[in-house]
């Protein structure tokens, strides 16, 4: 009943945020002097047709009444134009870009498989690597594996992750011709071509994160290994093993998993640079071609829904703490 | 021994624990030395006797790779020279520097400036006010500033100067963490008793907010200043890296990172100068903050390394 309320609680919230970024995000998008209409209306541009495409893409609206369009298309679509060159965009519908002829949507869905699989392969993996990294620095502290550790970590913390791609597809790719260096295989055609393809980018994606994860659930660990309730378990008998793996580790995680939510849109941000870097054709890719073509529908449909998806995925994140952490005030 | 006496020899002690600290001053000798080359930086490649903006089609061969040994280095090209332009390699990185510390420094003083007004604002008048800047605060944490950066760097009017709208980009997004920082400590100031009877002396907001906060926030204000730069460098480099930061000709280390990419396989030193170099910057960068919150704040001291 008291998560139930505590969901209700951040749903609503949720949703003020969702409407205030799309609001804000809208706004911007509206107020600089980029004009959809002038760059499809194609030459010669007769004022008649550029207020005939203007009317088509519904931007000789007022802005707040595009935002409600807009905001109508995503619960119920909307279409463009009337008569026989009506253009029709389904729910949940986040703009029609004119130069590709398709909603943004179905561009969304046809790339966010690559992103998906990049992303969570990475984060399941940095956060594995991380805190076992950590763990262990913490329990062998000052040995040689602990100050290797922290050395390469600082490192980790400081490389970009285009570069470590970059010397990655050099030194794996190239020199040692181990591992693919690009493209992508759906995880339906074949899920050991599909892993393999993506090793390198998991390994770039995750390695920079995992460092700073590593680094913090050490400090963490640290903390919580000289507090009380440690020392009881360790006195009634309980093997290392145990003390570390149940009674320490979980109260280590809540803040591993508070940096996790707040990461969250760096790793967007950071799969959208990998999946340059490995020529991968993901949500990244469909941004660049966005960006290269000013084509602002797309644009806009794109940054609202990657805004939209993180503010999501942080939803999830606060519901998880309730699980780890009964004493959190639900 | 009275409180005024004992501030010094704090202070003394403080600069005792960064100075024993072997790594914050390599990085603090690293960055120190990274400002000097880009102060000189039109002064160094004049000495190698090449600027970053002519071509050398001459060094190269016929598909555009630089002759010889290492992507072409030479007495001429001590990093030898661009793919495809044959521009001198040195001189685009030393360049480079310029332009990653300028738009790095720029854009944090922008976020510092910004953080320190929300977190000092919010810690001191708190109510609603507090709430809903924290708020912002949190929804800008989790927040996938990278794409907006992109879709504002792509649609903003022409006229604007690019490097002013990319220091303008990043700064916008970079203040969340300092801005809780400082409302955390004004928050703790406002209840010390020199705030209190301030207050009841009849000082103004502003007064105590300039007068008496802001002076006891400034270590804490460095030392957070030193850890965003860079982050601020990283992300200039990312916008560059993706061809919607500093526009060419303007050297910057992350475009030519980003060019090196069709380049990698046949001209690996390409992406081994300019990114060394920004590698070396962010490590620098990162080893002397970590060093500074370290002797600044001792809860974290020894724990951290």
């Amino acid at each position: 009943m008291r998560l139930l309320r505590f969901a209700a609680g951040r749903l609503a919230g949720m949703i003020l945020v969702l409407l205030i970024v799309s609001i804000l995000t809208y706004a911007v998008f509206y107020l600089l002097p980029a004009d959809p209409a002038q760059l499809s209306c194609g030459k010669p541009c007769t004022p008649q047709r550029l207020a005939d495409a203007r009317a088509f893409m519904g931007y000789d609206a007022p802005w707040w009444r595009q935002y409600l369009d807009f905001l109508g298309g995503i619960f119920a679509g909307r279409s463009f134009g009337s008569g026989s060159a009506v253009v029709r965009c389904a729910a949940p519908c986040f703009g029609y870009s004119f130069r590709l002829d398709a909603p943004v949507s179905t561009l969304i869905a046809s790339h966010i498989g690559v992103t998906f699989s990049l992303a969570a392969g990475a984060a399941v993996l940095w956060l594995v690597l991380g805190v076992s990294a950590g763990t262990v620095s913490a329990v062998r502290r000052g040995s040689l594996l602990d100050r290797t550790v922290m050395t390469a970590s600082i490192a980790g913390v400081s490389a970009p992750a285009y570069l470590v791609g970059l010397l990655g597809i050099l030194l794996f790719g190239f020199t040692l011709d181990m591992v693919p260096v690009g493209g992508y295989v759906p995880l339906a055609e074949n899920p050991v071509q599909w892993a393999w393809h993506l090793i390198l980018p998991w390994c770039v994606l995750a390695f920079l994160s995992a460092a700073l994860y590593a680094r913090l659930t050490r400090g963490q660990m640290l903390e919580i290994l000289g507090e009380d309730y440690i020392r009881t378990a360790r006195a009634k008998g309980l093997g290392e093993r145990r003390v570390i793996g149940r009674h320490a580790l979980r109260n280590v995680l809540v803040p591993v998993v508070t940096v996790f939510g707040m990461d969250l849109g760096g790793l967007l941000g950071g799969a959208v640079i990998t999946e340059r870097v490995f020529s991968m054709q993901g949500l990244g890719a469909l941004l660049m071609d966005a960006v290269g073509n000013v084509d602002l529908p797309l644009l806009v449909g794109v940054t609202l829904f990657a805004a939209f998806l993180i503010v999501l995925a942080n939803f999830a994140v606060d519901l998880l703490y309730g699980v780890l952490d009964p004493r959190i005030s639900l | 021994m009275t409180a005024a006496a004992s501030l010094p020899a704090g202070r003394r002690a403080r600069w005792r624990r960064i100075a024993g600290d072997r790594w914050a001053v390599t990085g603090a000798a690293v960055v120190v030395g990274l400002l000097v080359i880009a102060a000189a930086a039109p002064l160094l490649s004049a000495v190698e006797g090449q600027d970053p903006y002519t071509y050398h089609l001459d060094a190269l061969d016929d598909s555009g790779v630089p002759r010889g040994f290492g992507g072409g280095i030479s007495a001429r090209h001590w990093f030898g020279v661009e793919p495809l332009t044959g521009r001198d390699l040195f001189a685009i990185v030393v360049h480079g520097a310029r332009t990653s510390i300028l738009v790095g420094v720029a854009a944090t003083a922008l976020s510092v400036l910004l953080g320190v007004l929300v977190g000092m604002t919010a810690g001191f008048f708190g109510g609603w006010y507090d709430r809903i800047t924290g708020r912002a605060i949190d929804v800008l944490f989790g927040f996938p500033t990278l794409i907006l950066m992109i879709a504002l760097g792509a649609i903003a009017p022409a006229a604007l100067p690019k490097p002013a709208l990319v220091v303008g980009v990043i700064g916008l997004f970079g203040w969340p963490g300092i801005a809780r920082v400082v409302r955390g400590q004004t928050l703790a100031l406002r209840g010390r008793t020199f705030v209190v009877a301030s207050v009841s002396l009849g000082a103004g907001p502003l007064h105590v907010l300039v007068r008496q906060i802001l002076p006891n926030l400034g270590a804490t204000i460095i030392v957070y200043a030193t850890m965003l730069i860079p982050g601020m460098i990283g992300a200039e480099a990312a916008l560059s890296f993706l061809g919607v930061g500093v526009p060419p000709p303007t050297p910057a280390w992350g475009r030519s990172i980003g060019d090196a990419i069709a380049w990698v396989q046949t001209d690996p030193m390409f992406l081994v100068f300019p990114g060394a170099a920004l590698f070396l910057t962010t490590l620098a960068f990162n080893l002397l903050g970590d060093g500074l919150r370290d002797a600044l704040d001792p809860r974290t001291a020894g724990v951290a390394r």
